[in-house]
């Protein structure tokens, strides 16, 4: 191999020289090379070395398909596995290397799979690793076999950003096809945005040139006009990874992902070549026509120095001619057929007259490696007469592919072109396009044709629902494909799949063994499950697997290839974090009181305040203690927070809650239970009525935002009109609790706050501390106690003056774990902890909450059907027997007569009882027991005391009564 | 990522809305017998085809009327909910 003239348009910048190491071995390519075309140009013919057997390998497809050239690229602070060889560009003093061999490239010791791949048939991992105790052992070997690169784990995170573009018709692909579409869409006013994966526009329209310049000047003139198209963006070295709904593209640019949304979108992606299937294909020096050709015009690189044509189509006779004109010699061309076409026999005449030969007819047989382990020999069949010719490479021009991933990812339908042995669309989603070769159209003239219908199409129908019918197949007179390519040999490697080793056999044992579909043989063989997803291999594999059946090809359909299109570094998918934590405006006071925090919902609350020398236990009792004795001050500003305004708004409450609100007092309160429609308990909170039209309420910290939501999708469906207006954010919150909370609110607010003026489960507004604030005396933790809802911006200020104004009393902070143990005490019930998403209003024993005269309630018809059933479960109160230590935890399950009869939902030590207490969800016939047995960690059983619970205060006086302070 | 229309503030996308189930009219309480509330309260009509669902445009607090047809995976149409849409 060997850098050629220089050519006008090449790639590589030859002032300029990049150094690097490959496999400890300097290298020196230029400026716009990439890894192997840098290796290539010293004379390398080796890149890596196969998945599965560790076989030689150098470039194939040269068109970011296979895997060949795979690499390790260390360059300062960062190793890089799997760099694709074939298109990335070298790093300045990179150590570059081989990934997949052991002991190097050139000595790999894992090399000896190669004559072992007998025993490795299709299949293996399934059949070999039944055993589970053996599994370890096998999958230790095989991840040392086989496989990739290797992940630096002390890499730098590295993410990139993502951007967003918008366009009315995007085009993939900027060959002549594209070209064309993007000029007649822009011809047409739209805003076009054309991409392609190359580093330059034109496609294979600047790269196969039959040698001559005819080509290269259609498609320079396209690419001139493109350029002078002010309508027209281009978005070069950036490759669609992923077709989704509604024209929206993921478009991989070197640096970011960007996310393009288009209103219609014209598939140009052109064919992939692909391979011939004989023994040795996979030899280095042995590689697609379209490869070489990208190779002699894009980089200057000749790929060999004297080769055959391995063709069934005019354009391996192109090829041949390119080859020629840049100073390869063409040993001969070996036409497939018996019969070339009339491009062919018209590219013959030249090639002849050029002293270059065609045989006709030909079945290759094998490729056979020199001594340096690349092709020297190709042996075939004529007319059953073998023969050879010794060539150091051998270029495969034998038929395509057509790129249609996308069109197969937006729901489009194909059918089987006989024509041209070619799958096309027959049915295409509203404002999805295809030209060019995915479409049929091989010609360079009926592909600017084809591109020019699609473009002016994609506008023409912006923004139509109904898709158009799909333009006829501008087909070629002489087909670009050959109907099967494949040429069986009896010692076999015959490679069909190169990223995965697969064989003919192993496609033709998948089919024996019943994997005789497209589906199951794509997963029983790994066939297209490389990196290359099946580019080169999936069409070949069909092609065998309905030989075997003895189907027509058209009677199987390719598997949807799914997005990434090609591998996408990861650093591209990465995303920021966007989880929003929100904070009560008390965040930093609760941090420097030393608050332990605690998630809830979005939100954090100090689970309870540290103190220093004091073990977390002692801190939350004397929590507690605080608030029965003195006086404690709660932040509860996560709640949700809810105003409804109207004529109705007590309409409205009446049928979401099961009380009822439309007769509640001007300046009360009433607790609410809300159901859903089966009955279900889904949250609670309590109901403020502030004017004849205005209620406040309050929901439970993870529910608030949803059942805002459901609030308004009530109101329109019933027609209520009701005014919803959400101040959770707005208001900040906090429970001033305990004996001495009245004396410690009375030195802040001209309220009057005696019983008569401010009773039990009274709702007063006025100013604390200067601040306009909505009091609420509620039983919150079963002490007298004020529920303070005030503007989120004067929090801290009454915060810290209630803090301040508690000192002579002992005021203290508490956190929800003292919140969690002082309402256990009193038995109240948390929704979503002591029930479930099955416990409904019946279960928890509350009908005084529940009014079930009212005209409707959600959830109200379902209660009266389980009414005239038996209860399935009931929350009884518990305790610990004095002396026993254990403690159950929630969820531990309460066994009786060996099955499982309910299960603890809240537990807890009480310091005001001194005894460990909870509640528990169980069967109403258990609950009558005296005990019930509990099955801890461990499977430790012990049993617990059935107690009436309240267990504190079950009259309720302290919180109703005046107390003494 | 799809694009939904709302009645209100136009072409969206899809990851701005939620779902909130079936449009289905709920059987008159009083009249009902258990089986159909049952029905009602547990029963989603389950086959593709065109689905009529609740619809929130949440940035907004918008609620509408999605019309879907499950089968082609195509939002049909969009309106805002009326005393007017047939109770069926």
């Amino acid at each position: 191999m060997m850098r050629l003239p220089t050519l006008p348009g090449e790639w590589i910048d030859r002032t300029r020289t990049v150094t690097f190491t490959f496999e400890n071995e300097p290298v020196t390519g230029y400026v716009g090379d990439t890894i192997s075309t840098a290796l290539a140009a010293e004379g390398k013919r080796i890149f890596g070395r196969s998945f599965k057997y560790h076989r030689p390998r150098g470039f194939l497809s040269f068109a970011n398909h296979d895997v060949n050239v795979m690499t390790q690229v260390a360059s300062i602070g960062r190793s890089t596995p799997n760099v694709r060889g074939d298109m990335e560009a070298p790093i300045a003093h990179s150590k570059v290397t081989a990934v997949n061999t052991r002991g190097g490239l050139k000595n790999d010791r894992f090399a000896l799979l190669n004559h072992f791949s007998r025993f490795l048939p299709v299949g293996f991992y399934y059949k070999a690793f039944h055993s589970k105790r053996l599994f370890p052992m096998w999958e230790r070997l095989f991840r040392r076999l086989t496989g990739l690169g290797t992940v630096d784990l002390d890499a730098s995170h590295r993410s990139t950003p993502k951007r967003y573009d918008f366009c009315d018709v995007l085009v993939i692909g900027a060959g002549p096809s594209g070209l064309s579409a993007a000029l007649a869409a822009a011809a047409a006013g739209a805003d076009v945005l054309l991409i392609d994966e190359n580093r330059a526009l034109g496609g294979s329209g600047l790269y196969a040139r039959a040698g001559s310049d005819a080509v290269v000047a259609k498609t320079q003139a396209l690419v001139s006009a493109v350029r002078a198209e002010s309508r027209i963006r281009v978005l070069l070295s950036s490759f669609a990874s992923g077709y989704y709904a509604d024209h929206w593209v993921s478009v991989i640019a070197p640096e970011a992902m960007v996310k393009v949304r288009a209103r219609s979108v014209v598939i140009a992606q052109g064919a992939y070549e692909q391979p011939c299937v004989f023994r040795g294909n996979d030899l280095p020096g042995v590689m697609l026509a379209s490869g070489a050709q990208r190779l002699m015009y894009r980089f200057s690189i000749g790929p060999a120095r004297r080769i055959t044509l391995l063709t069934a189509n005019a354009e391996g006779y192109a090829a041949a001619l390119d080859a020629k004109s840049r100073g390869i010699e063409v040993e001969c061309v070996l036409d497939l057929r018996a019969t070339p076409g009339p491009d062919s026999t018209a590219l013959m005449a030249q090639l002849t007259r050029q002293g270059i030969r065609v045989v006709t007819d030909v079945q290759p047989i094998e490729a056979v490696a020199g001594r340096a382990g690349s092709v020297a020999r190709l042996l075939y069949r004529v007319a059953g007469v073998e023969d050879s010719v010794a060539v150091d490479g051998i270029w495969m021009s034998v038929g395509f592919a057509p790129a249609n991933a996308f069109l197969h990812q937006a729901g489009a339908g194909m059918r089987y072109e006989s024509s041209i042995e070619q799958f096309v669309p027959e049915r295409l989603p509203a404002g999805l396009y295809a030209c060019g070769k995915v479409a049929g159209a091989y010609s360079l003239d009926a592909r600017m044709a084809d591109g020019e219908r699609a473009g002016r199409q994609a506008v023409s129908a912006l923004g139509a629902m109904d898709s158009l019918p799909v333009a006829p197949v501008l087909a070629p007179i002489e087909c670009p494909n050959h109907p099967y390519p494949v040429f069986a040999h009896l010692a076999g490697k015959e490679f069909v799949d190169f990223d995965e080793d697969l064989q003919i056999k192993d496609i033709e044992n998948a089919c024996q063994e019943g994997f005789d579909s497209t589906e199951l043989l794509k997963r029983y063989s790994t066939m297209g499950m490389g990196p290359s997803q099946g580019k080169h291999s999936n069409l070949n594999a069909l092609r065998i697997l309905a030989a075997w059946r003895g189907d027509a090809l058209g009677e199987h359909a390719l598997t949807t290839s799914r997005p990434m299109f090609h591998p996408v570094p990861m650093s591209h998918l990465a995303g920021r974090g966007f989880m929003p934590e929100r904070k009560t405006p008390m965040d930093a006071d609760h941090a420097a009181l030393g608050a332990v925090w605690m998630p809830a919902a979005n939100w954090r609350r100090p689970e309870y305040y540290a103190v220093d020398g004091v073990s977390r236990e002692a801190a939350i009792t004397a929590e507690v203690h605080a608030v029965r004795t003195g006086v404690g001050l709660i932040d509860v500003g996560t709640l949700g927070k809810i105003e409804a305004h109207g004529s109705q708004a007590g309409e409205f409450l009446d049928r979401i809650y099961t009380a009822r609100y439309s007769n509640l007092k001007v300046g009360m309160t009433r607790y609410g239970l809300m159901l859903d429609e089966a009955g279900v308990i889904i949250d609670d909170g309590v109901i403020a009525r502030l004017a004849p039209e205005c209620f406040y309420f309050t929901t439970t910290t993870g529910n608030s935002a949803t059942l805002f939501r459901e609030f308004g999708r009530l109101a329109t469906w019933w027609g209520l009109p009701v005014g919803l207006v959400n101040l959770t954010g707005h208001y900040a919150a906090f429970n001033l609790a305990g004996p001495h909370s009245r004396a410690v609110l009375r030195t802040l607010t001209d309220l009057d706050l005696s019983d008569a003026a401010f009773p039990y489960l009274a709702v007063r507004e006025g100013l604390v501390a200067g601040v306009p604030c909505r009091l609420m005396r509620v039983g919150f933790v079963g002490e007298l106690g004020y529920e303070i809802h005030l503007p989120f911006e004067s929090g801290t200020e009454v915060w810290r003056a209630l803090l301040n104004a508690g000192k002579a009393s002992g005021i203290r902070p508490f956190g929800v774990e003292a919140q969690r143990m002082l309402r256990l005490e009193k038995g109240h019930v948390i929704i979503g902890q002591d029930t479930d998403g099955v416990t409904n209003a019946l279960e928890i024993d509350a009908p005084w909450a529940i009014k079930m005269d009212k005209p409707f309630f959600i959830g109200q018809r379902s209660l009266a059907v389980l009414a005239k059933q038996p209860l399935r479960q009931t929350l009884v109160g518990f305790q610990m027997p004095l002396g026993v230590t254990e403690r159950p935890k929630e969820c531990h399950l309460i066994i009786d007569q060996g099955r499982i009869a309910g299960r603890v939902t809240s537990v807890g030590f009480s310091p005001t009882l001194g005894r460990v207490i909870g509640l528990a969800l169980v069967d109403p016939v258990v609950a009558a027991h005296p005990t019930l047995r509990v099955r801890m960690d461990a499977g430790v059983e012990v049993l617990l005391e059935v107690t009436s619970h309240p267990f504190y205060d079950a009259a309720g006086a302290r919180q109703k009564m005046e107390v003494a302070s | 990522m799809k694009i939904m229309t709302c009645p209100i503030n136009g072409p969206r996308l899809i990851s701005e809305f939620a779902y909130a189930g079936e449009l289905k009219a709920m059987p008159d309480p009083a009249q009902a017998t258990d089986e159909q509330w049952a029905d009602y309260v547990f029963n989603k009509n389950g086959p593709a085809g065109i689905k009529r669902e609740w619809w929130c445009h949440t940035s907004s607090g918008v609620w509408f009327i999605a019309e879907r047809d499950t089968s082609r995976d195509v939002i049909v149409r969009t309106y805002l909910y009326t005393t007017e849409v047939p109770r069926t």
